[in-house]
């Protein structure tokens, strides 16, 4: 099977999600349902892709993800962030 | 992917035309094991669901930005040129102007990674373990957003649901988790009002 076709289908299902709601002509009104549901998405979705990453091996990198936390959490940086967390995460292999 | 068997060419279009990593990963895996064209573009689609919470998010900064400029920001959207927007104060074009620079900018890396990692493969040592810095830039953008309970809520309710959700297909799981963390985000604002 050729891998084209498949590959114009995945792009065109791509773009339609991410177009979506911002094709919608400006005067179109958020329902404020959707207003107040909106408001948690960034904190939902974030979170939900890190935390696989982290807490399911239940390893050094669950170490590392907590240090990296507290690091985001004090400092906001993501640079920081990522230092801090590879540091832990070498550190904490050694250790063990 | 080229691992996988996909030639170099196709991957490198799948990385400009898709721009999504998990499902380009997850399709790459699905083609190789000789799955149906119609379950890889369903599985792109619930892999890349997640896009459309962005979409309707987005909108309420950029509804009243051209519509090329939509359509360019719909191209770009990406998790971390989405996280990054969060934290960015400023009026609406301000943000519009933010969010398409730092998307391109991230578009351009990513396309350099992918044909980097077709040319060379896995160049870099393995044992740097680089690839722990995704989930430490993702730690870097939740965790800012957790200003009060009902946030905080929402991003704990996420991150058991995806665990406990892990063994779904298609990555279901993070979409399960984002529809528990804003119900739970939506029931924790009503009881403090």
């Amino acid at each position: 099977m050729s891998v084209w076709p498949v590959l114009v289908g995945m792009a065109v299902v791509t773009y339609l999600l991410r177009a979506s709601f911002l094709l919608l002509p400006p005067e179109v009104e958020t329902p404020l349902l959707l207003k107040r549901a909106l408001r948690y998405v960034p904190a939902a979705v974030l979170t939900a892709i890190w935390v696989p990453e982290v807490f399911a091996p239940g390893d050094e990198r669950l170490l590392a993800g907590i240090v990296a936390m507290a690091v985001a959490w004090r400092w906001r940086g993501t640079f920081a962030t990522i230092v801090a967390g590879l540091l832990a995460l070498h550190f904490f292999t050694w250790l063990t | 992917m080229v691992a996988s068997g996909i030639e170099p060419l196709a991957a490198m279009a799948m990385s400009i035309a898709v721009f999504a990593g998990a499902s380009m990963v997850a399709s790459a895996q699905l083609l190789a094991s000789g799955s149906p064209a119609l379950l890889v573009i369903l599985a792109t689609l619930f892999i890349n669901l997640r896009f459309m919470m962005y979409s309707a998010s987005l909108r309420q900064h950029f509804a009243h930005a051209p519509l090329r400029m939509r359509l360019l920001a719909a191209y770009l959207t990406a998790d971390n040129a989405y996280g990054l927007l969060l934290g960015k104060a400023g009026d609406e074009s301000d943000k519009l102007a933010y969010f398409l620079g730092s998307a391109t900018v991230i578009w351009l890396f990513w396309q350099l990674a992918v044909a980097a990692g077709i040319l060379v493969g896995a160049g870099l040592p393995v044992s740097w373990r680089l690839e722990f810095a995704a989930p430490l830039a993702f730690i870097a953008m939740s965790m800012p957003l957790l200003r009060d309970r009902a946030m905080v809520g929402a991003a704990l309710a996420a991150g058991v649901t995806v665990i406990a959700a892990q063994g779904l297909p298609l990555r279901l799981s993070v979409v399960a988790a984002a529809l528990t963390g804003i119900a739970v985000g939506m029931l924790l604002e009503k009881r403090r009002a």
